[in-house]
């Protein structure tokens, strides 16, 4: 509590710097500038590491792995008539597991033994799962290399379309431009609808709390569980009623019915941390409930409601089943959402795949491996952005606060003293005091 | 700091709380209407799918009246159909991912929460959350072309040593002692589309668990640890207990998307329309895959009686997902405050 006392010129670096700017030191009592990070005094203590590794426990492990795998290849190769690789693997684990727990009991007490045990088939899952999702990443990727010009590079998988490509042709003809288009085209209009409608049902869902809003919530959450093939087929119930075409909005349309409760839900969530804190104090500056969330609430959870938007927008861009129902597949360009069929990269591999021709199925695999990129990336820009919580800033965020709250202190003060109030900086300005001058000078708001 | 008092008392008065009226003005009640036909909006859509989906689906069933729950065929335009096959296709299919999803997802939830080295941990989250974002149609992909072969001798060897014992891993029409028989009776089986989809729903369910697992009290922890409790000691007394509705609510979650899956299923499994309970035999069905395979040059009255399909899944899911979302939110009740 001290630290909110505490004057900020009582730091020795503004005084310093008055002091080389000659400016007379006024203590206003009204600011204060922080210079340091702070450290909430709540923040979660942090788990200390109680892992050993034990070298007699390496040793067991090494010496029944070795004695597990001995054993299971006699009995495959000599003793039954067994064979299968699957099956080589299941058996020795499971000769090893017993090896091991032997071994332990050796030395060791009952409940030492069970912790190893169960230790080891921990890890073990987390490896076979890991490995099994690796390999259905690394598996497409391999098979999707040909199409998309490893080793021979051909550029047209990227910037043709398959209306020139007969069912014979090489992956040197033909490409899945038009799904990138159509998939760019459909998520767009999806993301018209979705961000601002979801994002303002969330606002109303954490600023406006009442029976209406709980309704609201409780609605949204349904609808997460509907599953994106009734979502689809929905939308086509409507075109066929309607005698409408299939088309690009048609599918965007399905992918919104999907989309929207998901980012409703999760931008819920990420207002809902936004500490209330920030939003009563700015309520008691006499903000009103509109001030507090354009200025507030939303700038505090921006990253996360980013991470949201952009996981829904992953969500969207992979799913198959509603774009299956509503966009008809085409075989050529369409830039126009609101007539003709469409396609998108998940419809496109999926109707190569169906195609008994080789290349045709390589295509497929391709356009998979295009589509997993265009997650993957996504995926990454979430992660760059919503990697912080609420509230808090990273380094350079902190020293723009620093400097801007500094440069109200200085206005503030110049008032006080009756001197002109330093001009307002231009943004051309700001870059050049970014850029490291030769020689030394301080950046102050004076200069 | 002056000592505060919680009440304060002038001339034998106390000042007890006063009541506040607080006045909106016009850029705030504009933003509060804004808000709430946002709010309005989505709801009107998300009913109308419901109502749509009930309105539409309620003619079909209305028209088969309770033969829809007991038909196996599925031919609405002989008005013979029914959700019998395809209704407990989706439950078996279910029920094996989650069968296989269920260890694997917690021993990597318990693996990343507790035993993965500090370094390590950051990136497996990320690759596991990654792995949770991943298309759907690429785990067809893989399950299709890369598993389903590789799956065949277990297929074979399950239904030769266990099936005679276990009714679900027997296989009609599989005789074990024939030399000549091909494995394919064992492809594009149940069993195989239950494995893609367990892949395919473990990374969220091990997300959801990890999360509970790494939120269980330090204090506890390390006291159990100070106890003389062993590793796994500390994890059954502790972490297990504080995480239980994590491991129900994501479980749950896990089932719910693992029966509305649509495109690994369709691709892999060959559609049929009598119950299978033997998984392992080539042939199933569910009902995400039979709107897939059926809407296209549908009459009125089967997209209606697709619809109605539709709605009975819709229904379980919910179901499903409103239990799991329940149990979660009340595991973490109290963990998380301002």
């Amino acid at each position: 509590m001290t630290d909110v006392i505490e004057r900020p010129n009582a730091h020795g670096s503004d005084d310093e710097r008055d002091a080389v700017d000659g400016e007379p030191a006024a203590r206003s009592p009204r600011t204060w500038t922080r210079t340091d990070t702070p450290t909430p005094a709540s923040a979660p203590e942090l788990r200390r590491s109680t892992a050993t590794i034990r070298s007699i426990d390496v040793i067991r492990l090494i010496g029944s792995a070795l004695a597990a795998v001995a054993l299971t290849s006699w009995l495959f190769f000599y003793a039954l008539p067994l064979e299968g690789e699957l099956g080589f693997v299941l058996v020795s684990y499971g000769f090893f597991l017993l090896f091991f727990g032997i071994l332990t009991a050796f030395d060791e007490n009952r409940p030492t033994v069970r912790d190893r045990l169960a230790s080891v088939v921990m890890h073990s899952l987390a490896f076979l799962l890991l490995l099994a999702l690796f390999s259905v990443v690394v598996y497409t990727t391999l098979r999707g290399l040909e199409p998309l010009g490893i080793p021979t590079f051909f550029p047209n998988f990227y910037l043709e379309d398959m209306s020139n490509a007969g069912p014979l042709d090489g992956l040197d003809r033909g490409g899945v431009a038009h799904a990138i288009v159509g998939t760019l085209i459909m998520i767009t209009i999806a993301l018209i609808l979705t961000v601002p409608l979801g994002i303002l049902t969330a606002v109303f869902l954490t600023e406006y709390p009442g029976r209406f809003s709980r309704f609201v919530r409780t609605v949204v959450e349904a609808m997460t569980a509907l599953p994106s093939i009734v979502a689809g087929l929905f939308v086509y119930a409507i075109i066929v009623q309607f005698g409408l075409t299939r088309s690009g909005f048609a599918a965007a349309c399905a992918i919104t019915v999907m989309m929207l409760p998901i980012v409703v839900r999760s931008a819920d969530v990420v207002l809902r941390l936004v500490p209330s804190s920030l939003k009563e104090a700015a309520r008691a500056l006499g903000a009103s409930t509109w001030r507090t969330v354009w200025t507030v609430t939303i700038p505090t959870a921006r990253s996360g409601l980013t991470t949201a938007v952009i996981l829904g927008t992953a969500r969207g861009i992979g799913e198959t089943s509603p774009v299956l129902l509503t966009a008809g597949a085409t075989t050529f360009f369409n830039f126009n959402p609101f007539s003709g069929p469409m396609t998108s990269l998940p419809l496109t591999t999926f109707t190569f795949i169906k195609s008994p021709e080789l290349n045709f199925i390589a295509r497929g695999f391709g356009t998979a491996v295009v589509l997993m990129a265009l997650v993957v990336i996504l995926f990454v820009i979430a992660r760059a952005i919503g990697g912080r919580g609420p509230g808090q800033l990273s380094a350079r965020q902190q020293r723009a606060r620093t400097q801007a709250s500094r440069i109200d202190d200085y206005r503030f003060r110049a008032r006080e003293l009756g001197i002109t109030p330093p001009q307002a900086v231009s943004p051309f300005e700001r870059l050049k005091r970014l850029i490291p001058m030769p020689a030394r000078r301080r950046v102050t708001p004076h200069d | 700091m002056e000592p505060r008092t919680d009440r304060i008392v002038i001339d034998g008065v106390s000042d007890g709380p006063r009541t506040l009226s607080s006045v909106v003005d016009r850029p705030d009640a504009v933003f509060r209407w804004i808000a709430r036909s946002g709010g309005t909006i989505v709801v009107t859509v998300m009913t109308l799918v419901g109502l749509f989906l009930l309105i539409r689906g309620f003619e079909a069933i209305q028209f088969a009246g309770p033969a829809f729950v007991i038909e196996q065929a599925w031919d609405p335009n002989s008005g013979k159909f029914g959700i019998a096959a395809v209704f407990l296709g989706t439950v078996f299919i279910a029920l094996t991912a989650i069968f296989f999803a269920l260890p694997l997802s917690f021993g990597t939830a318990l693996y990343i929460s507790e035993y993965a080295p500090q370094r390590l941990k950051p990136f497996l989250i990320t690759t596991v959350d990654l792995m949770a974002a991943i298309p759907s149609i690429v785990y067809g992909l893989w399950g299709f072309f890369f598993l389903s072969p590789l799956i065949l001798p277990l297929s074979q060897w399950l239904a030769t040593y266990i099936g005679p014992w276990f009714p679900p891993f027997a296989v009609a029409g599989f005789d074990p002692n024939d030399p000549l028989a091909t494995p394919t009776i064992f492809s594009a089986s149940t069993f195989i589309a239950g494995i893609v989809v367990a892949l395919m729903v473990a990374p969220i369910t091990s997300s959801i668990m990890r999360e509970v697992f790494q939120q269980a009290p330090l204090g506890e922890r390390e006291g159990a640890l100070a106890l003389g409790a062993t590793k796994w000691g500390m994890i059954t007394s502790v972490v297990i207990p504080y995480g239980r509705g994590g491991i129900i609510g994501g479980t749950m979650l896990g089932l719910g998307r693992s029966l509305g899956e649509t495109i690994a299923v369709f691709l892999i499994i060959s559609p049929v329309f009598v119950i299978q309970p033997q998984i392992l035999e080539k042939g199933g069905n569910s009902i995400s895959a039979l709107i897939a395979l059926r809407y296209n040059e549908a009459s009125a009255f089967e997209i209606s009686a697709l619809m109605a399909a539709g709605l009975a899944l819709f229904i379980v899911t919910l179901i499903i997902n409103f239990g799991a979302s329940t149990i979660v939110a009340r595991s973490r009740s109290g963990s998380v405050g301002d």
